[in-house]
């Protein structure tokens, strides 16, 4: 294809998105205290963008639901992501994304933690180290430009 | 004379060597009141215009041209003449002259009386004298405004010039650069284009000098003092580039480069410009570029991100396909439709055979964008893809990929529907019917629920093609509809059977009839057996949703007037049924929607008239008075519910607003001495007593029939009268003000408004008007009166009645609705009575039932009564204030938008104020008031942040989870103010929202979590 760029994976597979959680009688009950689950953090990350493709992190795949585990009672997060070929170069950006999101969306008291899902990527544990130093992502965080890129992800489209 | 021509000088004098400008004004005006004439001017100017100072000259040419622009209209063609050549002299003089030289020439061009030839000359002098590009501004839009005139009034003359014409022009504006010029000069090559000028040699000349501006990049000045706007540039620009096919070889490479383009917009414009430029092209315009345009457009579509532009790319494909099909072949040319549907074939067929990957849809909708477009483009099309698309469907296991699939043979068979204009031709898909009809089948009889659900879309469309699907695909097609209604759980599923159902039932009714609707009517009438209990319940519940399904699909499927007369019949026997105890409230209720459904979509005709109005409607009131008679002793009937009656009201209302007024008329009568005189005789199954007094009886099973009164009455269109009407309203006004029952005195006030409402003007009216009111008041004063209640409800209805129309009676009301607001025991109730007032009842008073409906009757009261509202509320008591706010919230909810925002500025202290009220319902409604203002803020809003940013934020700790939720909308909304405005607030409100993200209700947090994300990418 001439002119543009060319894209790394250019056709990638798609998924099928899951609708909207459904509403259960007690979400209106203001009696009933709804605990944090694994639907509700695959909820705030799912709709994320890809950074190549007019795509979400579901859609691609990228990110599963079975790959998401909360105990809120613990105040801790565990999300795992795939990236959708073993090379991928985004896959930092991607890591970064998932964590800025969460950070962004959860009380304090909540632990953290993203990561590659094993054995799915080149330089795993390289990535894995750099989503879990906190002071590496403060700092990145800090580049306007990087930091860019990561609202843009981040940014809903038009719903 | 002689003080004339003085007078003359002088002014000629001050305006050359005093340089006072204002003088040629007055010589204008005093030329134009024929004081002096044109050539006493030219001889009074004798000496400047002679005089060695250019500038000298120039001030006197100048007086000149400004009294002829002002005095063009009274020139003769003698002197246009002398004008026209002095002036041409003059354009070879020094160049302080030339401004206004063409001043002059352009008022001269505007001249009816233009002697022939002048023109021509005019062109050639002005051409080979004055290199236009080194004037300013104002003298080249004088040199363009010229050519526009001389090509309105003498288009002749100037084609007669040839190429020249086009040359000089094309010499004048090269170069230019002001957009407000640049519209003039897109204006003139428009003309040249479209109405035929002689290009000559110069196409490419003219193309570049205008195409160097494509594409068009402008961004008006802030305070836009000129009005010209992107759009309109790039229209004018685009009418000249796509005007003629002249212009293909030149435009369409400069596309496909521009198609390159980074620039989004800039995409988007060369899509559009193709789009346009092709409807004007034959085939061998487009033939040699087919290639590259292909393979931009294909890259646009597969790899954009912008929905924008993939659509104008597809729309692009679908001019070129539909350009190359119009075209008519000579025997030697090859045919480039066939070149052209190859290459998109070649590249996207393929993807079509990956259901999993991205590219499927763009390919899928790059054909159907082709297949659109002409018959013989879809008859290629389709006959390369549907056979591998079936194929596949047959070979794919996996739900997902034959979901996929079908949706794409779906989009296909839209597709082809647009571009098929002859009744006669066969539908392109007769050679697949068998096998698209057993795809299609096959898929309804999966078990997976979204694969039955686009199956069911798939079938919708393949009836809409005309004579597609044989009697026995659609007898079958039924079957198959039939048994997922009766056995399929799944909503979604369901929905989607019944639209099908609907949609199949309009084209094919005979099926429906003979098949569809015996067996449905056989499943809900059956009983299920009860073995076990436990497993009785469930089975109970199946059923009752079995039986939902029935009664939405026989709604559906009834828009022909012969399926109506078979459903309706099947809809009452339930409501019959219902007494005896077969069904339960929930199940009658429904099939009085159906009923109501079907009356809203029938055509109106005099069969589904009768039907309605002969046999529905008094079987309706037998079986509601039927249920009242017997009384609550015994085996209570559903048909006494409130739900019930007030769900087969609009059934009625519905009927009567819209089928046959004659037949209207005549339900309404029977139904006025039905409840006036207990005349019975018209109902079916007459076994009642004779003795009935439905507006009299203290029982409230058989008050509340009044309900079903304001159905038969009330919404008839206003042609028709209602008989008895002064009786009827007496009756009504007892009633409202002395029966117990809640829906008895509400539907009593209701009928009453209704009729005031459509009565006509006069004494009559107002004295009946008088008379409820003296009855209200005495009862509302009388604080020993247990009927308060009921004489706020009546008054209320009668305000709204009197409000809509404009009566001149209102405002009384008026004013004791805002005395109530003080009154310790009514006031909530009144400020409640406000929203009643503002908003448009479903059932009542509304355009549908034919009500007096002025409009803007909302504005109007706010505007007459915000300022009563605000000094009610300065002179309130502490604890009455709330009732203001309530009633202000209410009032200002209900505005259009437009409204609010001018009187919001007005209003706002108080509306902050009413967020900080203690009363939910305030801050309830207040902040449903506030967020849509906050989508779009007015200046005075934005002043107030701070005091709004506090105020919300307080409110996200709300013991009430709606004013959390709503509280934290209005947060988010303001996150879309302009950003310097907030970003000074941006830390304090990321903080505060760090709470609501740890609430306890879920809806909560979700809401926060969008505010809060939203709020971190402000400023970014």
């Amino acid at each position: 294809m001439s002119g543009g760029t060319t894209l790394e994976n250019a056709n990638p597979v798609i998924f099928q998105r899951s609708g909207e959680r459904l509403l259960a009688d007690t979400d209106a009950d203001e009696d009933v205290h709804d605990p944090i689950d694994d639907r509700e953090i695959f909820d705030l990350i799912r709709s994320i963008n890809d950074p190549e493709h007019p795509l979400s992190l579901e859609e691609l795949n990228v990110l599963e639901q079975v790959r998401v585990k909360v105990n809120d009672a613990e105040s801790s997060v565990d999300v795992q992501f795939t990236p959708t070929i073993p090379h991928c170069s985004m896959a930092t950006l991607i890591g970064l994304s998932i964590k800025v999101k969460l950070l962004r969306s959860l009380p304090e008291r909540f632990k953290i933690d993203v990561s590659i899902t094993p054995g799915t990527h080149a330089s795993e544990e390289a990535v894995n180290k750099q989503l879990a130093d906190k002071e590496r992502v403060a700092a990145a965080l800090e580049n306007s430009s990087l930091l860019e890129v990561v609202n843009q992800c981040l940014t809903n489209k038009s719903t | 004379m002689a003080a004339d021509s003085a007078l003359l000088l002088s002014l000629v004098e001050e305006y050359v060597s005093g340089l006072q400008d204002s003088k040629a004004k007055d010589t204008a005006t005093a030329v134009k009141n024929g004081e002096f004439t044109v050539l006493q001017l030219v001889e009074a100017l004798g000496l400047s215009l002679t005089s060695s100072q250019p500038h000298t000259r120039a001030r006197g040419v100048q007086l000149l041209s400004e009294v002829l622009h002002e005095c063009y209209g009274g020139l003769t063609e003698k002197e246009v003449e002398v004008l026209l050549v002095f002036y041409e002299n003059r354009l070879k003089d020094h160049h302080v002259i030339t401004p206004p030289v063409l001043q002059g020439l352009r008022a001269l061009t505007k001249c009816t009386v233009l002697p022939p030839g002048s023109a021509v000359s005019m062109l050639r002098s002005l051409f080979q004298d004055v290199h236009v590009q080194s004037l300013m501004l104002t003298e080249r839009a004088y040199v363009y405004n010229m050519l526009i005139n001389l090509m309105a009034i003498r288009e002749a003359e100037l084609k007669g010039l040839g190429p020249d014409f086009v040359f000089g022009f094309v010499q004048s504006m090269d170069g230019e650069r002001d957009p407000r010029n640049l519209l003039l000069a897109f204006q003139i090559a428009k003309g040249i284009v479209l109405r035929g000028y002689d290009l000559g040699k110069f196409t490419e000349e003219l193309f570049e000098v205008t195409s160097c501006y494509f594409p068009i990049d402008f961004s008006p000045p802030p305070n836009d003092p000129h009005g010209i706007t992107r759009e309109e540039l790039i229209l004018t620009l685009r009418d000249v580039l796509a005007g003629t096919p002249r212009f293909a070889e030149f435009l369409l490479p400069l596309i496909i480069e521009k198609l390159d383009s980074d620039v989004q917009s800039a995409k988007l414009d060369s899509l559009q410009t193709l789009t346009a430029c092709v409807s004007q092209y034959e085939h061998k315009d487009l033939a040699e570029f087919l290639e590259g345009l292909w393979a931009s457009l294909r890259r646009e579509v597969f790899q954009t991100s912008s929905e924008k532009i993939e659509s104008a790319g597809l729309a692009a494909v679908t001019a070129i396909t539909s350009c190359l099909s119009r075209s008519v072949l000579n025997s030697d040319s090859e045919d480039s439709l066939s070149t052209f549907l190859e290459l998109v074939l070649k590249d996207c067929t393929h993807h079509l055979c990956e259901p999993d990957l991205k590219l499927v849809w763009p390919s899928a909708k790059l054909l159907q964008a082709a297949c659109s477009a002409s018959f013989r483009a879809s008859c290629v099309i389709t006959a390369a893809t549907m056979p591998s698309l079936i194929e596949q469907y047959t070979n794919r296991a996996q739900c997902s990929q034959r979901r996929t699939l079908l949706e794409v043979v779906q989009k296909f068979i839209q597709s082809v529907k647009t571009c098929q204009t002859s009744e006669s031709e066969d539908s392109v898909f007769v050679a697949f019917r068998p096998s698209l009809c057993s795809m299609v089948f096959s898929a309804l009889t999966e078990t997976n629920s979204s694969l039955q659900v686009t199956a069911c879309s798939v079938l919708t469309s393949l009836a809409q093609q005309p004579g597609l699907l044989l009697d026995s695909d659609i007898e079958l097609a039924v079957d198959h509809l039939t048994r997922l209604l009766l056995t399929e759980q799944d909503h979604t599923v369901s929905v989607a059977v019944v639209e099908c159902a609907g949609a199949l039932a309009e084209l094919h009714p005979a099926a429906f009839i003979s098949n569809f609707i015996p067996r449905l009517k056989t499943e809900m009438f059956s009983e299920p057996i009860d073995q076990d209990n436990n497993r009785a319940e469930s089975e109970q519940l199946s059923h009752h949703a079995v039986r939902q399904r029935c009664l939405s699909a026989l709604a559906a499927v009834s828009i022909k007037p012969s399926v109506v007369q078979e459903s309706t019949p099947v809809l009452l026997q339930v409501l019959s049924a219902a007494h005896t105890g077969g069904f339960s409230v929930e199940e009658v209720v429904l099939a009085c929607r159906s009923l109501q459904r079907i009356a809203e979509q029938v055509p109106d005709s005099e069969e589904t008239g009768r039907c309605f109005h002969d046999v529905i409607i008094p079987r309706l009131l037998s079986l509601a008075l039927q249920a009242a008679l017997q009384g609550e002793d015994g085996n209570r009937s559903p048909l006494l519910e409130e739900a019930v009656l007030s769900s087969m009201v609009p059934i009625i209302s519905t009927s009567c607003s819209r089928l046959q007024p004659t037949l209207a008329l005549q339900t309404a009568s029977r139904a006025v001495s039905l409840f006036l005189d207990g005349d019975v005789s018209f109902l079916p199954d007459n076994s009642f007593p004779s003795n009935i007094q439905l507006l009299k009886q203290h029982s409230w099973t058989q008050t509340q029939m009044v309900c079903l009164l304001v159905g038969c009455v009330c919404s008839l269109p206003r042609s028709v009268e209602v008989p008895r009407v002064d009786e009827l309203l007496s009756a009504l006004e007892e009633m409202s003000c002395s029966a117990l029952h809640p829906l008895s005195y509400t539907s009593a006030a209701k009928c009453l408004s209704g009729l005031l409402n459509k009565k006509p003007h006069g004494d009559s009216l107002d004295s009946r008007i008088h008379s409820t009111m003296k009855r209200v008041c005495r009862e509302l004063d009388s604080s020993s009166s247990s009927v308060h209640t009921q004489a706020f409800t009546l008054m209320i209805w009668v305000a709204k009645a009197l409000l809509l129309r404009y009566h001149p009676l209102f405002p009384a009301l008026t004013d004791k609705l805002f005395s109530l607001l003080d009154d310790a025991a009514l006031g909530p109730l009144a400020a409640d009575g406000f929203s009643l007032l503002m908003s448009d009842s479903p059932d009542i008073l509304n355009r549908g039932c034919h009500a007096d409906v002025r409009i803007m009757y909302r504005q109007r009261f706010f505007s007459e009564n915000s300022a009563k509202l605000v000094q009610g509320f300065n002179a309130a008591p502490q604890e009455k204030k709330p009732n203001f706010l309530k009633a202000l919230s209410n009032i200002v909810n209900k505005l259009p938008k437009q409204v609010q925002l001018t009187e919001l500025p007005a209003l706002l202290s108080l509306l902050l104020e009413a967020l900080s009220c203690p009363d939910l319902g305030v801050q309830l409604s207040t902040l449903s008031c506030l967020q849509p203002v906050l989508v779009d803020p007015p200046p005075s809003l934005i002043q107030q942040l701070e005091a709004l940013i506090g105020r919300l934020l307080a409110l996200t700790g709300s013991p009430d989870m709606e004013v959390r939720i709503s509280s934290l909308r209005c947060i988010h909304a303001v996150s879309q103010f302009p950003e310097h405005e907030i970003l000074p607030v941006r830390a304090r409100v990321l903080r505060a929202l760090a709470r609501p993200l740890d609430d306890r209700k879920r809806l909560v947090r979700r809401e926060a979590v969008h505010a809060r994300n939203d709020w971190f990418l402000v400023g970014s």
